[in-house]
């Protein structure tokens, strides 16, 4: 059959439903699509690059030698709650980008396709996780520059970006529900910033916690930041690992079971 | 004669509001429909019910002859929509928007481009076509959205205000493009606010006004619906126009409206003019235009409605600008 007969009986006779794989294809093109955006708006790059690095070089050399005695020795403690802290804040322009979709009528040109309808949500989350990769990778590459040594390899590492990526598609749904209730895209950033920055600083990812009063502390150890941070210690400095790790994969199924079904359904109430 | 778009009974409820009261609708294959009312009308969420992407509470549809809620992914292959606000994405170029779309329905990454070059070569795009479309104008970001909504070469295309907010110039290169789809076949679906828009374009015309089709037929049938025509009325001294007033109210027999120094009366009875004249001479009152002309849709909506469109439509555009 030829390319012209082919398309003229698949006009005749529209598909009546799509296959697994045309779904995962329409997920790989729409990643491509949040990220080629990246080229024509290379704030978004200084986003994901810049900020990372300062806040490493920030914190390391301004808090280090008074909290750990040397900027070394607290690269080596405060390195993992760096890289959650970006992870928390990452998870943040996925909302930020639904939002843009949903109020710029993009997601219903999208949803008139004839293409799977959990594509345009996994395609962002797909572009999303890569931005994440590059923005650990950034964060240890900067930190191994500045001294900080892998406790237990490669393998430690990728162990810490499963479990980051675990808990990062988890949170993601609090970023979609935001998404999608908030009226506009810079709602979803100062959602961020007041929920994500007390979240991260109320943990151990920066400090030691002994000199914080009890009833903050009580609050810290429970924080799945806190949790978060001590299983990338474990992961990419040494030390226990399977404890945290654990109760962070609970909180991660926790937040999933409660935030995925409120966005689906916010979702569907808003288109 | 095939029906493109049928639609029966549709009811859709937000909370307390009813935005879809009972609409049927008949569209035949190739040609333009116009969906024609004042904001709030229903017009937005009956194209959102025929492109699937919101569900009625009551009756249903068919487009291409497959169910929209049954057949939805079916009904995707054969549409385009051109929605309300331009939505593509601005942050692309207007090369890769095309090229997204292309890939989507499953185009080669050959194909995709040579499709994307050919639709930004017919709009006129070309030279902007590797700009982010953030940098285009309102005429051009309106046309690469059309072009992305024909990507796929739908068979029914929904056209959502395609022209609201737009210069007169951007307007007019629209309409060419719309009539240039029909000529090709294309069966197109055209809300708008703008009553010469649906009289430029469509063939058969459906006037909707709180969630209902109120009168529906070609524009000619529709101007004739209001009983014919329209008497104007401007006399040279202006402080003569409560005389104007209530001698062509008198005469008439129903109330005129006042449009800064004329009166305009529709009037049915042939018999009128020649009244209007002896009354007017009786009074002594010079008169600088007197004009009988058959009613236009402005006219046609009024009496259906009780309310202009056109005055909506300009208070709607400038809270839009306000937004912006």
């Amino acid at each position: 059959m030829t390319a012209a007969t082919a398309t003229a009986t698949a006009a005749l006779a529209p598909a009546r439903r799509l296959g697994l794989a045309a779904g995962l294809r329409h997920t790989l093109t729409l990643a491509w699509r949040s990220l080629v955006q990246i080229k024509h708006n290379p704030m978004e790059l200084l986003d994901l690059s810049i900020q990372p690095v300062m806040f490493v070089l920030l914190f390391t050399y301004v808090f280090g030698g008074a909290i750990s005695g040397s900027p070394g020795d607290y690269l080596k403690f405060a390195l993992p709650g760096i890289i959650v802290q970006n992870a928390f804040f990452a998870t943040m322009t996925t909302g930020f980008g639904l939002n843009t979709d949903l109020t710029k009528g993009v997601f219903d040109r999208l949803r008139a396709l004839p293409i799977a309808r959990w594509s345009p949500l996994a395609g962002r989350i797909l572009a999303d996780t890569v931005k994440q990769a590059w923005s650990v990778s950034l964060l240890v590459g900067v930190g191994a520059i500045l001294g900080f040594r892998l406790g237990n390899g490669v393998l430690g590492l990728l162990g810490a970006f499963a479990l980051l990526l675990a808990f990062s598609l988890a949170a993601s749904w609090i970023s979609v529900l935001v998404g999608v209730l908030v009226s506009e895209p810079d709602k979803v950033q100062i959602f961020g910033f007041m929920v994500i920055f007390p979240l991260t600083f109320t943990s151990n990812a920066f400090v030691p916690t002994e000199t914080m009063p009890s009833w903050l502390q009580r609050w810290v150890e429970v924080n799945p930041v806190t949790i978060l941070a001590d299983a990338l210690r474990g992961l990419l400095v040494g030390g226990p690992v399977a404890g945290p790790a654990a109760q962070a994969l609970i909180w991660a199924a926790g937040i999933l079971a409660v935030f995925a079904p409120l966005a689906v359904r916010a979702l569907k109430r808003r288109v | 004669m095939t029906y493109a778009i049928r639609a029966e009974g549709l009811v859709r409820r937000f909370g307390a509001t009813t935005a879809l009261a009972g609409v049927d609708l008949a569209v035949p294959a190739g040609t333009v429909f116009g969906l024609l009312g004042p904001n709030g009308a229903g017009k937005t969420t009956a194209v959102r019910v025929l492109a699937t992407l919101l569900a009625a509470d009551e009756g249903h549809a068919t487009v291409g002859g497959y169910d929209v809620r049954r057949d939805a992914h079916r009904v995707r292959q054969l549409i385009g929509l051109t929605g309300q606000y331009a939505s593509v994405d601005e942050t692309l170029t207007g090369t890769e928007n095309l090229l997204l779309i292309g890939r989507l329905l499953g185009m080669g990454r050959a194909d995709a481009r040579a499709r994307a070059r050919q639709l930004l070569a017919d709009f006129h795009l070309t030279d902007a076509a590797d700009r982010a479309a953030k940098t285009y104008s309102g005429g051009m970001r309106r046309r690469l959205d059309l072009a992305a909504s024909l990507v796929g070469r739908p068979q029914v295309l929904f056209l959502d205000e395609p022209t609201t907010g737009l210069d007169p110039r951007s307007r007019n290169e629209l309409w060419d493009i719309v009539r240039g789809l029909v000529a090709d076949g294309v069966t197109v679906l055209l809300t708008t606010q703008y009553l010469e828009e649906a009289d430029q374009l469509a063939g058969e015309i459906a006037v909707v006004d709180h969630g209902r089709v109120i009168a529906q037929g070609t524009p000619e049938e529709l101007k004739a619906k209001t009983g014919g025509q329209i008497l104007t009325v401007r006399p040279v001294d202006p402080t003569d126009l409560p005389t104007v007033v209530s001698i062509t109210h008198e005469v008439a027999g129903v109330a005129p409206e006042v449009a800064q120094t004329a009166v305009s009366v529709p009037v049915n009875d042939p018999g009128v003019l020649p009244a209007v004249v002896r009354r007017l001479d009786q009074a002594e009152i010079v008169v600088a235009e007197l004009a009988l002309r058959g009613s236009s849709l402005d006219e046609v909506f009024l009496s259906l409605t009780g309310h202009r469109a056109e005055q909506d439509t300009r208070a709607a555009d400038a809270r839009e600008r306000t937004l912006a």
